[in-house]
Parts: structure tokens; sequence; C-alpha cells
């Protein structure tokens, strides 16, 4: 048995004789060592990480301004931060969207722009109180003027990632980036070999007030993220470091089309080779670790897992999905994880980093629950009209028109012989046909596209559904495509109306 | 020939495009629209020779034509060489090299531009 302790490292570290090598070179030495004598050889193996991490954002003090005020709502160059604590703190989200610039510029900007020097426009609110009388504050600063800058991340370095990819016929645009019709490719996240969670899986040493590399400078573990999930392999980390003293080579805004801003961030944590086990979880390889392909085309929170991957796979540059040979794309870089876990060995052999014991230890049994929700979500079969009025595609334009004008509705669901959906006319397609000549039947006039609805689909996605298509109604069909009712945006607008 | 074509809020109502190609018989290849209330964009392959005179027609009807003879531009500074846009180019532009790296061949770029919008850091773009 080999047992090494932290003090013996450390004193390894202050000599400079420490062996610290990344968790990719790790790999090696544990098979041509094996775990026993790798774990003799080697003091400390160094991980790292570059990817979107939305949950990430700053402390911010700006000091006192004269006359003194209590700052209700904060917003720096236009991106709300949050401000319900003391008069003159805020906390600027990564995910905060601009006011005014939108998707083009969120918090993960002003960090960003914060972190590379830059002025930041501040303008904040207040009601006013008799220790704090200003209502409100406009001015302009740059880091170097605040307090404090503490980057506080409450859920970084996932110890893997889903994978994406998207059955439906449009492509979509997520936090995962865009995902190409019917499958057309693949996206993924983290580092695999390198990741810092997978190369201490039960967290022996990674734990409260473990020092790590985050965004340049070193930083600090501060407890479990959230939505830490050990038991599921999806354990995550809280992290605190100065903004400060960061680097925009390792701190970057991003932005996904459709999606929002969020902050690449780059982390990486030193592991103590304590015992064989440690030297063990450290040869992991992209092969070791695995993940799920979700496919992001179903708007729900339970999206259908399409098969199990390992990273050795996603890394090749395509996986098989439904037979078919699909490309993938990572949305973390590795060749920046390797530049850091790279960048921490050095601190290490230079001296100037050293391992702890943590303080406390990360929790290895939990799971990240579902909200509990005590409303009941509405269905689209708890506000459809059921007693739709259907036309036969062989009917005349005269026919419908009179159906349209007998009835209240002002879209027609047309039926093939079958008494399936084949199309839909409207009030308008009718004009049509009157000012247009050769087009005597419905079949000739109706729109053979028609988006439809599942009675069991949430509100939701039909209002979704029906604002990205502009249109105003759709019909509601069972599986065998006959009709069952219609969806209607009024309908829906006098859901919402009836809520409020 | 690449070519993009913008139409402001002002005209984005009326069928410009199907116009000029009808008067011009001109064909234009599509490869990326995007349309909205406020504005159109359109990227399009266009002959050389038919080039002048669909130019002539869309800016006539109050579009814009830009020539895109400059094929994506990699910002260096702003790329984390992520690899976002290896799996979203359908003329495989982009690879990983062997240090991971971004390798491109740019001859392959059909200047689509559907790398510029699934690139996180806006390190990609059309224009020179």
């Amino acid at each position: 048995m080999v047992e090494k302790s932290i003090e013996e490292i450390n004193r390894r570290i202050k000599e400079g004789s420490v062996n610290v090598v990344t968790a990719e070179e790790m790999v090696g030495i544990v098979g041509e060592l094996g775990a026993k004598e790798a774990a003799k050889e080697v003091d400390v193996v160094t991980t790292g990480t570059f990817g979107a991490m939305c949950s990430s954002g700053a402390w911010l003090n700006f000091g006192h301004p004269e006359p003194p005020m209590k700052m209700n709502k904060v917003f720096l160059n236009g991106v709300e931060a949050y401000s319900g604590v003391a008069a003159v703190d805020a906390f600027i989200g990564a995910g905060q969207l601009s006011e005014t610039e939108g998707f083009d510029y969120g918090g993960a900007h002003v960090i960003e722009d914060l972190i590379r020097g830059k002025s930041i426009d501040l303008h904040a609110t207040s009601y006013g109180t008799d220790c704090y009388p200003r209502k409100t504050l406009d001015t302009t600063l740059n880091i170097y003027d605040l307090n404090q800058a503490i980057m506080i991340n409450p859920r970084n370095g996932y110890q893997k990632y889903n994978v994406a990819t998207n059955g439906i016929n449009r492509t979509i645009y997520t936090y995962m980036g865009s995902l190409l019709p019917n499958y057309g490719n693949v996206t993924y996240s983290g580092a695999g070999v390198l990741s810092p969670l997978s190369n201490d899986p039960d967290y022996q040493t990674i734990g409260v007030g473990t020092p790590i590399f985050l965004g340049g400078t070193k930083g600090h573990i501060i407890g479990e993220g959230t939505q830490h999930s050990p038991e599921t392999n999806f354990g995550t980390l809280m992290l605190r470091g100065d903004l400060k003293d960061m680097s925009a080579d390792y701190i970057r805004a991003a932005n996904f089309h459709e999606y929002g801003t969020s902050l690449y961030v780059g982390m990486g944590i030193p592991i103590p080779i304590l015992n064989e086990q440690l030297a063990q979880s450290t040869a992991v390889t992209d092969k070791d670790v695995v993940t799920n392909v979700l496919d992001y085309g179903v708007p729900s929170r339970d999206r259908p897992v399409l098969r199990k991957v390992n990273y050795e796979e996603l890394r090749s540059g395509s996986i098989e999905i439904n037979g078919k040979d699909t490309p993938t794309s990572s949305m973390s870089s590795f060749k920046k994880s390797r530049e850091i876990a790279g960048e921490l060995k050095k601190w290490v052999a230079a001296g100037e980093f050293f391992v702890n014991t943590p303080s406390q230890r990360l929790p290895a049994k939990a799971t990240c629950k579902p909200m509990r929700q005590t409303t009941r979500n509405p269905l689209v079969q708890d506000i459809m009209a059921k007693d739709v009025v259907v036309i036969d595609e062989n009917a005349t334009f005269h026919e419908a028109a009179k159906m349209i004008m007998e009835n209240t509705f002002s879209h027609l669901p047309v039926v093939s012989e079958d008494g399936k959906l084949a199309g839909i006319v409207t009030a308008w397609d009718i004009s049509k046909a009157v000012a247009e000549t050769g087009c005597n039947y419905v079949k000739d006039i109706m729109t053979k596209r028609v988006l439809t609805s599942n009675a069991t689909d949430p509100i939701d996605i039909a209002a979704r559904n029906l604002d990205m298509k502009e249109v105003s109604a759709m019909p509601v069909i069972d599986k065998d495509r006959y009709v069952i009712g219609i969806i209607t945006s009024n309908d829906i607008s006098k859901l919402f109306a009836r809520r409020r | 020939m690449m070519i993009k074509i913008n139409i402001s809020s002002n005209v984005i109502g009326e069928p410009i495009l199907a116009e000029s190609m009808i008067e011009t018989k001109t064909a234009l290849n599509i490869s990326q629209a995007h349309f909205d209330s406020t504005y159109g964009e359109i990227i399009a392959e266009v002959e050389t020779d038919d080039f002048k005179s669909i130019r002539e027609a869309l800016e006539s009807k109050g579009a814009k034509v830009t020539v895109l003879d400059h094929p994506i531009v990699r910002d260096e500074e702003e790329c984390v060489e992520c690899g976002a846009c290896i799996s979203v180019c359908p003329g495989h532009v982009f690879s990983f090299d062997e240090e991971w790296g971004i390798a491109q061949d740019i001859e392959k770029c059909i200047q689509c531009g559907t790398c510029i919008k699934m690139c996180p850091h806006h390190a990609l773009s059309l224009e020179k």
C-alpha cells in the first residue's frame, strides 16, 4: 500500500522535487508502471477544462457614493445586476441579457470587459431612505475602482455533460449550439481525460477549500455546485476567485445564437496522489467517460436518450446516430483545457501552488430532483375546441364559404376521403379563390403543409409553434391523423387573460 | 459567385426577389435566408455573367447587394478553438489539427454563413 501525506507532497513542492504531471500524461504513466508504482512516482496530477459555464457570475462592491444610496436596481452597460443585498453590492450573472442589445451583450460580456480593464457604465435607481437619500446614480468605472470583484460560480466543472442532437426537421438553436435538422450533427462539452471531477470521482481530494486554477489565477472550491448529482456521475462544483487577478485568456464571454449569453471559464484542479486508488482514478481516459446522447428536438425536461457514447468516440469527429455517420462539434476547447492543466503543472513545479486537505468532503450521495409543481400545466386538450367542423377536400369553395359563415371558426381543417387531415382553408383562401379563376375545389385552395398539434402537448409548446410559424390556428390530430379538435392563438390568449 | 442581398423594412413585404429573378431570367441559388418583419438577408450564388443584371434589378427595387468575394475569416484573438464550427459546415472547411487547434481549408468555403451563427465567440465573419 502506498500512502503519502499532503504535508509530504507540499514539502516536495517547496523543495522543488515534486513530480507533477497532467492527467493526460498520467494515463501513459499508469499504463506503463501500474497504479502502485505510479502512486510512488507521481505526487500531483493536474486537470483542466474550458467551456461554457452559464452558472457563473461576480459579486461587485462599488463603494459608497455621496450622498449615499441603497441601490435597488443596478445596470452595468445596460445589463441588470442583482442588488437585493446591502447598499452597494451587486451580483452580475453571466446569462443576464442587456436591456438594449439583447442577445448580443450580456452579463458575461460585462465580466470579460471588467477583466480587460474596460470602463463600464453604471446606472442605479433607488426609493431613497433617511440613511440612503439618493434616488438615481450614473457613473463610469472600471475593475480597479471597485473594492471587490469576486467571481462566484454556483455550478461549474460538470463531471461530464449530455451530448446534444436534434431529431426534428428544422435547425434548433440551443445552449449546445446550432443543432441541424434530422440528426444532422452532434455537439458535446467536457474535457474527458482532463475533466477535473472525472479524475477524482469519489471526491477523495477535491472538497471544500481545495485550491484551484480559475480564470488564470488561484481560486478555491467553496462546496458542491447546485444540481450536484454524484449518484448519476454528474457532480458539480461551486467556485470562488478574484476577478481582479483573472485574465481574458481564460474567461471569455460567449453568445449562443437565439439562446443567450454564457461565460467560458477556464478551470483546473490539482489532484494530490495520496494512494494507488487516486493514481488509478487519475488514469481515466476519454474512453472511460461515458455519457448520453439526447434528442434536444424534444422540448421536454425528459429528453429521449438515443444512445450512450464515450469521449473518445465524440472526439473522433463523428458518431453513429440511427445508422448514420454524424459529425460532432466540441463546444468546449480541448486545446485550452490542455493549456490550463499545463499552466497549473508549471505553478506546482515552480513551488507557487500547494495542495491541501479539504476542510469538508463533498456530498457523495445526492441526485438532482425535478421541480415540484403545484399547478398542473395546461395541455392542448384542456382548451382546444372539440366540436371542430371539417370539410371534405372535394367540396367546392362555395361550400367551404357557407360552412365558415355558419360556424364560428375561421379555419376549416380539410380531410381526404379516408377522413384524415389533408390541409386547412381559411376565409382568406376562399377570398383568393373568388378573385382567381380555375380554383373550384377546396383541395385547390387549401394549404397542404399544415402545422398540427397533439392533444397532450403542453400549451406553452403549442403557443411557441403558433408564434414561430406565424399562424393563428392548428388542427389537433390523433396518431392516425384524424382531426379531434382545433386550437387557436385566441384560445391561448384567453387562457392567459384568465390567469391574470 | 456568392452575393449577399439585404432587404430593409420598408420593402420587406414586397416580392422583390422573385420579381428580379423573373425580370432578368436569372436563377439565384439561395444557400441561406433570414426574414422577419424588420429585415431580410439572403446569401445566394449567381452566375458571374448574370450578376450585373440581377444586381441592377434588385437595387432598383430597394435591396442592397454585396459581393461576397472573401471566404470566411476567423479572428484568432476571439477564437478559443472549441470546434463548434466543425459539425455545422456543409463544406467541411474546419477540422482539428494534431494539437486540437482549428485547421481550416478555406478553398472549400461556400460562404453560406452557417458557422457564423454557431460560433459562440463571434470569431467568424464573411465581411472583410
